[in-house]
């Protein structure tokens, strides 16, 4: 553990100069890409490849310092975002206008990265303390039919979300029993837990609700208001922040103290020291007093419950619906947003929102080119977090101990 | 399991030090086999009879007669069919005699025809199934079966809609082999990446599904490059070209008939024992499955067995979704891409069937025959919905998945504590000689 923290912070140490570098490049690759769209409509390519050419200079200079990770990003950043803004200057510009429209941009981003942060936080927990959670999308999915199901029958929202996390935590605590007390295999025991929840919500759905589908009038979540927004001064940036924030719902304004309580959890408490010395050492955590059942199955539940959030807000935050495996794969992405994002829950936040970015831009291509190139970027996530894994850009590395069952002694 | 063990004295609190090794050691030995011998059937059986009882619970819970519902979905997967005997006649192929048979095997009564449908997902599911159970072999986990599958039946109706200016048996060997290596060079990657970097299988395997699973949809969707030429509104590939088709066996071509394939996963079958138990491949793919450290220090390239293993894996996953887009499909949809899942249920197929060849077998016999009579087109809706069912036949392959993973622990905890009494003991030996 100590040789770990020490690294760390040595390594923090290290980075203020080819970090900061490297993060620059990030920023000036999106830049050089950013200048080809609206507003600003750069029409010729001299300018973006310019600025995305010095962007992938401060990239190879920080992989030079060492600064793999954030080099290769920026490096990759420019690259894509050279490419994206030569392609963008060829595009006409109406049909620019229609794809790029920044609030609307950023409010889909956010709404898309809200389910996969919930998830993949509480993959984090489970993972942090050693046991694999391949049945996020199953805990996800049953989420969002409790939700569902919950508000319906309660007549209220805040009665959808407490059922939806009782449901998760429930589901959760199938995977624990059979994670930790019968040492089953635990990426059997998820993908069985997918299928169950499949099964599950699936079976009930058509019980309950059959062709009729789920009410219309299901009580959602409400959105929260900021009517001043449109009034900030000067009047372009105004309304840009009322599109983007001006109306967005409760959960996602949720997910950010999420974001910091989990992170002080995890990294300031006991309670996460526990949870980490469990998954990297869990022989070691027992010697020292620590009850690793105890800890590995309240971190499995807290994920479950965690992932049945995200779920509930796609049923009665976002789509006011349910059904059939609505999730659609949504688990997936929150678990390659927990791996690619190391781990940590900045770094998967982080991951969640580029990933929750590259679906609203799948979802808006088609709109103006006719095509369904656009599910191309749905693949993105993935083809990431395999590049991730393979450790072309600073490798994700688990937590020691992860997917091993432990036996008492 | 790995933390060294610092003392010979068995952790379960059985007396072994100084007991008489001789006169113990053939009874535990005996003991375990038997347990082995009787688990490679009992225990599958027990697991799936306990997932198929919590369904029936299910199915009580909803107001419905499970022994009613049973009964249909045996009817509905066509299994009464084998009960049916009486005095009829088939044809022999190529020639117009008809001999006595036991069976009626006319696909235009239902019986006969639900049972075609269900052989008719066997069929994949064999060869999904084989697809997981090799990699296990290997202590590997491919969860990508679906992925590979994907990729095969992308090959497949790439090759089969296009060169059609090809002998028609060569087209559709060509055809199928492409598409078995589609779905290995797909599975290679993960297998690569493992024996190079390390990269965990499981993580490389999903994300590989997932780029399938929405390369596929761009392949065959709205604007793809594979979307058919007759109307550019459906997203849908181009049809298989006639002569390229897998010939029909049994039933009428035009509703999905029962296609010579079922041979090819029969064979796989075959070739997976003869692999895995009859040559140097197979016993350095299990000596690396057993235990790698032991199988490096032997000799045996351990990176090189799990790239193998990988691509073997790909191929029978590959040839599966071969087999279906030239056997029944003829065309691949964006549907088609986002609904299957043959991949996934294979590893419940490989799981229940512990990864032999003749378990595989019947395992996908017996999921092929629960899917199918639990599909709508073949449950009587008039005992049990179908829309129901399908979602019943989802949980109870859950509760087998679990189940099922749970029992392959008990297995490993009988070998680990019976290593752990052999180790204890072997001082003891020692001393006494």
């Amino acid at each position: 553990m100590s040789v770990r923290a020490e690294s760390v912070r040595s390594g923090w140490e290290r980075a203020t100069g080819p970090r900061a570098v490297g993060i620059l490049g990030i920023a000036l690759g999106a830049l050089s890409f950013w200048l080809a769209l609206p507003p600003v409509h750069a029409r010729n390519t001299v300018l973006p490849v310019a600025v995305g050419i010095l962007g992938a200079a401060a990239g190879i200079w920080a992989v030079s310092r060492r600064e793999r990770r954030v080099g290769w990003g920026a490096i990759a950043a420019a690259l894509v975002g050279i490419v994206g803004a030569i392609l963008a200057t060829r595009s006409s510009l109406t049909h620019l206008d229609i794809v790029v429209f920044w609030g609307a941009l950023v409010t889909a981003t956010l709404r898309w990265a809200t389910p996969l942060t919930f998830a993949a936080i509480g993959g984090m927990f489970s993972e942090r303390s050693g046991v694999v959670n391949i049945g996020l999308e199953g805990m996800m999915l049953v989420g969002a039919f409790f939700g569902a199901l919950g508000a319906d029958k309660t007549g209220s929202w805040e009665g959808g979300l407490l059922i939806a996390m009782a449901a998760g935590g429930a589901l959760a605590l199938i995977h624990a029993f059979f994670a930790i007390h019968l040492r089953a295999d635990q990426i059997v025991g998820g993908t069985a837990i997918n299928f169950l929840a499949l099964g599950i919500t699936g079976y009930l759905y058509v019980d309950v609700y059959g062709q009729q589908g789920t009410p219309t009038n299901l009580p959602a979540i409400p959105d929260v208001h900021f009517n001043w927004l449109q009034h900030v001064p000067p009047h372009q940036l105004g309304s840009f922040l009322d599109n983007s924030f001006g109306q967005m719902n409760l959960m996602v304004w949720l997910m950010f103290p999420l974001l910091i309580v989990s992170y002080i959890v995890m990294f300031k408490t006991p309670i996460g020291l526990r949870i980490r010395a469990v998954g990297e050492h869990p022989r070691a955590a027992d010697t020292v007093g620590i009850s690793v059942y105890a800890v590995r199955y309240s971190a499995v539940v807290v994920s479950g419950v965690l992932a049945a959030l995200g779920g509930a807000y796609l049923s009665i935050g976002f789509v006011h619906s349910f059904s059939e495996g609505m999730t659609n794969g949504r688990g997936f992405i929150a678990l390659a947003a927990l791996i690619f994002g190391g781990w940590r829950p900045f770094g998967a936040f982080g991951a969640a929102l580029l990933f929750g970015f590259s679906s609203a831009l799948a979802l808006r291509l088609p709109d103006a080119y006719g095509s369904s190139a656009g599910t191309l970027f749905q693949a993105l996530p993935y083809v990431l977090t395999l590049i991730a894994v393979a450790g072309v850009i600073g490798r994700s590395i688990p937590p020691a101990a992860i997917g091993r069952p432990y036996k008492k002694q | 399991m790995s933390e060294p063990e610092s003392t010979g004295v068995d952790r379960d609190g059985a007396p072994t030090l100084g007991e008489d090794p001789e006169a113990y050691a053939p009874s535990v030995a005996g003991r375990l086999a038997f347990y082995q011998r009787a688990g490679g059937i009992v225990t599958p059986l027990t697991t799936t009879i306990v997932a198929f009882l919590m369904g029936g619970i299910v199915v009580l819970s909803t107001h419905h007669n499970p022994l009613r519902t049973y009964k249909a979905i045996f009817e509905g997967a066509g299994l009464n069919w084998f009960f049916h005997v009486g005095s009829h006649h088939i044809t022999v192929p190529f020639t117009q005699t008809h001999v006595w048979f036991w069976w009626d095997t006319n696909t235009s009564h239902t019986a006969a025809y639900n049972l075609t449908q269900t052989l008719l997902t066997t069929t994949p599911l064999i060869l999904t199934g084989l697809a997981v159970a090799f990699a296990f072999r290997c202590g590997l986990f491919n969860i990508g079966g679906q992925g590979q599958y994907l990729v095969g039946a992308i090959v497949g109706v790439y090759i089969g809609s296009r060169f059609t200016t090809m002998p028609h048996l060569p087209h559709l060997l060509f055809g199928l082999v492409a598409a078995a290596l589609g779905g290995a060079l797909w599975a290679a990657i993960a297998g690569a990446l493992k024996a190079s970097v390390g990269a965990h299988e499981v993580i490389t395997t999903i994300m590989l599904n997932w780029i399938a699973y929405w390369g596929g949809s761009y392949l065959v969707g709205r604007g793809g490059p594979l979307r058919n030429h007759v109307d550019q509104s459906i997203p849908v590939s181009d049809d298989v070209v006639n002569g390229a088709k897998l010939p029909a066996i049994w039933g009428n071509p035009h509703l999905q008939a029962l296609h010579a394939g079922i041979f090819i996963a029969l064979g796989a079958l075959i070739a997976f024992y003869v692999i895995l138990n009859r040559t140097t491949l197979g016993y350095e793919v299990r000596a690396v499955g057993f235990n790698p450290e032991a199988a490096r220090y032997g000799g045996i390239s351990v990176a090189r067995n799990f790239v193998l293993a990988m691509t073997i894996s790909g191929l029978f996953a590959g040839l599966a979704g071969a087999l279906d887009i030239f056997g029944w499909q003829f065309r691949l949809g964006v549907a088609d891409v986002q609904v299957s899942n043959i991949g996934f249920i294979g590893i419940a197929v490989a799981l229940l069937g512990r990864t032999s060849a003749v378990g595989v077998g019947l395992a996908a016999l017996l999921f092929g025959a629960l899917f199918t009579g639990t599909s709508t087109r073949s449950l009587d809706p008039t005992v049990f919905p179908p829309e129901l069912a399908g979602n019943l036949a989802l949980m109870i392959q859950a509760l087998i998945l679990l189940f099922v993973g749970a029992d392959l622990v008990i297995l490993y905890i009988w070998q680990a504590r019976r290593k752990l009494r052999l180790t204890g003991r072997a001082p003891a030996t020692k001393g006494s000689a």
